[in-house]
């Protein structure tokens, strides 16, 4: 049993984590530090592993391979109950047959901590919560339970405090509200916090160091501008933010600039943000740092300039306008350009000129997958096959 | 003309349920007219209207023990038949094991046969063992096959339970023992408790099995058996009323209770 | 109360976790599954050793050592083939008038009072109300209120509507009335639950793509109600076949309805001749197995326990 409440955050420490279920693996051989006190996220599409990470964290899963540190003790033997570790989990999981306080200040009474009621009170005063303290988890609202969940989690003073999607459930608005609300809360308190997952967007704004997962595996790990701004990977480039990537050979490599000829333009970027320095790579540009022309613009050191290519289409999107250009060679590129003025500043079909500045590239260290644009369609045979064979699997095992 | 076929249309499954319920309920208020008849050794022909055969109940000895002698078997099963059926139920829901689909099996066979082969079985294995008929082989007789239906029961609603519920639980420092005495247990609980009551109404009603097992021992449904053909009289009739309307008035208290705690939870 | 059997499948699904492997398991099954084992299969085997019982030579009443006399089941469907098949017969007729009778009242509570939530638990506590009043006293009821001067024959009768000496208890239709009317609440519960949980959108996409309300409910209601009507049946069916309240003299039948549980019942305890109630038993349940295996395999089925 975790003693007293945890001064601080703890370190967490994966070592060589192997996880695998019958008939597939879902994390390789994860090694991991995740410092104390800080704010981690964990961030990667469904499947990708995240929440079995969190699960092992918790004690909930026991690891095929590997040990778990946190503060430096080997807590992979020990059960969840034993682990100065707390969940919040994605359902909530509010237990509906006691009420607020009964829920909030159950981990207390397990540890036998003195006052367990005062200090629930407490925590729910945290959460701005105390006035409904004595209903049931039924009769509150998705932000009110995930908001109770929270503070189950949290008087604890647990030395990890994991988090399993837990604003997946609340609309836009008061997801950004508790994002905050989740920011202040681990900086008041000082607890370490693993947050796990897919938007890409919350991970962004909440955590100190993101790490994008993929597979089963960890493909970067950083805080969040150096993972947007410098991404590894094609994955990483893709799955925060959109990226346009172009693939050619390097042609010349001088002091600290790389250039490389793509459909016969010259693009340079600088060698310490590339991470491949010859033969055939893949480099790309975020949206977001491409300016228009509606004229052929002047070459000049530092940047980069493709075209001339036609704008395919405009969408107004509120605080921005994308468009997407056809550029020979180079294929369909997507341009953000943040709404100064009124109307779009180009219109379909209008001959346009894309430039940035070279130090905005990136090199990535693989190629983007060249899948088709669709998944093409399984056909209807195929799914009921699949599906049958599956019923089958069940029935066996039943 | 349209409008007349349309009401019909519309109503026509109004008016058959109205129909329908009524048909339903004819003997039902048939039984409870009859135990206010002044009758004397059979319950018949209609006498006179007395409410002496419901203040004087036990004047009538018979029915009144085995009254006691159903609600005493009752009980025992019941409470049997729900340990047992809960645990079997857990079991099929959150383990793994071998011998899965032998152990469905058995536990929906005695569903699925007929009352008189259970009894006639029961009753040979009885006596083949020696065991002279009593309350003992009618309890035993009962719990077995309320089993079953505990397990179904219960079973639904364990497999209803949300998983992540016991994982917070272990979460918030509880040790498994724990889990399942504040945790998982309260949150069965209404369906053991409906489990409960199915096991008490089939225990109860229970002729057939019962008939078979019971030798000199009575129940409530064997004594209306034996005297049906003698002349049932209308203390019988009593206890049955009585024991419906209890059980309406219970049914309905469920109901109006559910009702206001949902209102209560909207209404917050 | 004791819908609460039928009905517990109304929460929402929810995502199982994996089953764990532990020796737990043993524990919480083995003394529900030895008691069954017990009380359950070993009667079943004590039947059929019963069953092939021979009788004692000079012996009394009852009285029988172990044997091998396989004869004794020729003759028992030799004497007993029309009890046989009349409970087959009387089981199969009880069950299709239950089910058309229960269908549209299953349909009424299901579908009809969904708008209306305490009328609904309304209409469930009045189908189930009959259980709370014995079914020997129900049927008791049925047989004097249908005896030959009763309130419904007698009125008849005395408007010339029927011949002054017809009757109706003790005939063929007066058990499968009684059957029929006794497990009205095993056909209609598990219909009603098939059909509460019926989504009505897909009955709206049923008319949005040009079907009339009949078609819809041939190709959409009654195909996707199917999982109750197949238990409802099955619940009524199995006990019907094994019923002897119902036929026997004292109640609707008379000597010329007897159905083999009568048989059963008189050969078991009132002739103490229980190779052949034994054997009686064995063709019953072993004919209902046959029966139930043929139609679930035909009608497919998820779990029914």
């Amino acid at each position: 049993m975790a003693g007293g409440f945890a001064e601080a955050g703890a370190d967490l420490e994966l070592q060589g984590i192997t996880k695998r279920f019958p008939g597939f693996t879902a994390i390789e051989d994860l090694t991991l530090t995740i410092p104390a006190g800080s704010f981690f996220a964990l961030l990667g599409p469904s499947g990708c592993g995240k929440t079995t990470t969190l699960r092992l964290v918790a004690g909930l899963e026991d690891p095929t391979e590997g040990r778990i540190l946190i503060g430096g003790k080997d807590v992979t033997d020990t059960k969840p109950y034993q682990r100065p570790v707390n969940t919040v989990f994605q359902s909530y999981a509010l237990f509906p047959h006691m009420t607020v306080l009964e829920n909030v200040a159950f981990g207390l009474r397990r540890r036998g901590i003195s006052d367990p009621v005062g200090k629930a009170h407490e925590a729910l005063r945290l959460v701005e919560l105390d006035h409904v303290a004595q209903r049931k988890p039924a009769q509150l609202s998705g932000g009110q339970q995930q908001r109770v969940a929270l503070a189950r989690a949290v008087v604890n003073r647990p030395a990890l405090l994991l988090l399993d999607e837990p604003l997946g459930a609340l609309d836009l608005k008061l997801r950004r509200q508790m994002q905050l609300e989740l920011k202040d809360i681990q900086a008041d308190v000082g607890l370490t916090f693993l947050h796990v997952t897919h938007d890409q967007e919350e991970a962004m704004t909440m955590a100190d160091t993101v790490a994008v997962m993929n597979k089963g595996e960890i493909e970067q790990m950083g805080a969040p501008e150096e993972l947007y701004e410098l991404p590894r990977t094609a994955f990483v480039a893709n799955f925060l933010g959109q990226s346009n990537l172009f693939t050619g050979s390097v042609i010349a490599s001088q002091g600290d600039l790389l250039t490389v000829d793509i459909a016969g333009r010259k693009l340079a970027l600088p060698r310490q943000r590339a991470q491949r320095h010859a033969g055939e790579v893949t480099i790309g540009i975020r949206p977001e740092k491409l300016i228009l022309h509606t004229t052929a613009p002047v070459e000049a050191a530092g940047t980069n300039i493709v075209g001339p290519g036609r704008v395919t289409d405009v969408s107004f999107t509120g605080v921005s306008t994308q468009y997407q250009v056809a550029v020979p060679g180079l294929g369909q590129v997507t341009v953000f350009a943040q709404n100064m003025v009124f109307g779009p500043v180009v219109n379909v079909g209008a001959e346009v000129w894309l430039t940035w500045t070279a130090d905005h590239t990136f090199g990535i260290a693989d190629d983007p997958a060249t899948g088709p644009r669709f998944e093409p369609d399984t056909d209807t045979k195929t799914i009921a096959l699949e599906r049958r064979e599956r019923l089958e699997a069940e029935l066996d095992e039943a | 003309m349209q409008s007349i076929a349309r009401f019909f249309a519309r109503y026509t499954i109004w008016i058959y349920a109205a129909l329908a319920f009524t048909f339903i309920l004819v003997p039902i208020v048939y039984t409870i007219i009859f135990s206010f008849n002044d009758s004397r050794r059979s319950n018949i022909e209609w006498r006179g209207f007395t409410l002496d055969k419901w203040i004087y109940l036990c004047d009538n000895q018979g029915v009144c023990q085995a009254f006691a002698n159903s609600i005493l078997v009752g009980v025992v099963a019941t409470v049997l038949a729900t340990t047992l059926g809960t645990m079997i139920a857990i079991a099929l829901v959150r383990y793994r094991f071998r011998f899965r689909g032998a152990t469905t099996l058995l536990l929906f066979l005695p569903m699925a046969t007929p009352e008189v082969v259970l009894g006639a079985g029961l009753a040979a294995e009885f006596l083949t063992a020696g065991v002279p008929k009593s309350a003992l082989t009618v309890i035993l007789a009962h719990t077995m096959f309320c089993i079953s239906f505990v397990v179904v029961t219960v079973r639904a609603r364990v497999a209803s339970l949300d998983p992540a519920l016991e994982e917070a639980g272990r979460d918030l420092y509880a040790s498994p023992s724990q889990v399942f005495v504040r945790v998982t247990f309260p949150l069965l609980l209404p369906g053991i408790m409906a489990a409960a009551l199915l096991s008490f109404a089939l225990s109860f009603d229970d002729f057939i099995i019962t008939n078979f097992n019971s030798g000199p021992f009575t129940t409530f449904p064997k004594y209306l058996y034996t005297a049906a053909s003698r002349g049932l009289p209308a203390e019988a009739n009593v206890v049955a009323s009585a024991v419906f309307f209890l059980a309406i008035v219970l049914v309905i208290t469920a109901q109006v209770a559910s009702a206001a705690r949902r209102k209560r939870l909207a209404a917050q | 109360m004791a819908f609460g059997a039928f009905t517990t499948t109304a929460a929402a699904p929810v995502e199982a976790a994996p089953r764990r492997k532990s020796r737990v398991a043993l524990l919480l099954l083995l003394p529900g599954l030895a008691y069954l084992a017990l009380f359950f299969l070993v009667p079943l085997v004590s039947l059929i050793i019963t069953s092939l019982q021979t009788r004692v030579q000079g012996g009394e009443l009852g009285e029988f050592e172990a044997g091998f006399n396989l004869a004794v089941y020729g003759q028992v469907i030799g004497n007993y083939g029309p009890h046989i098949l009349r409970s087959f017969g009387y089981a199969l007729a009880a069950t299709i008038f239950a089910l058309l009778f229960s269908y549209p009242l299953a349909y009424f509570l299901g579908v009809t009072l969904r708008r209306y939530p305490l009328l609904q638990a309304l209409g469930l506590t009045l189908v189930i109300a009959p259980f709370f009043i014995s079914f020997l006293l129900r049927t008791l009821a049925w047989k004097q209120i249908l005896s030959d001067e009763g309130i419904v024959l007698g009125t008849l009768k005395s408007l010339s509507v029927i011949p002054p000496d017809a009757h109706v208890t003790g005939t063929a239709g007066a058990v499968i009335f009684g059957l029929a009317y006794n497990f009205i609440p095993f056909m209609t519960l598990p219909i009603y639950t098939s059909l509460e949980r019926l989504d009505l959108r897909y009955v709206e996409a049923g008319g949005d793509l040009y079907a009339s309300p009949a078609r819809t409910f041939l190709s959409v209601t009654l195909p996707l109600s199917a999982p109750g009507v197949i238990s409802g049946t099955l619940l009524t069916f199995i006990p019907a076949a094994g019923d002897y309240v119902n036929a026997s003299n004292a109640f609707l039948g008379s000597p010329d309805t007897a159905m083999i549980g009568n048989a059963i019942e008189s050969n078991f305890l009132t002739q103490q001749n229980y190779p052949v109630a034994a054997s009686l038993s064995i063709i019953l349940m072993a004919s209902i197995l046959v029966l139930v295996a043929v139609y679930v395999r035909r009608s497919g089925t998820e779990d029914l326990v």
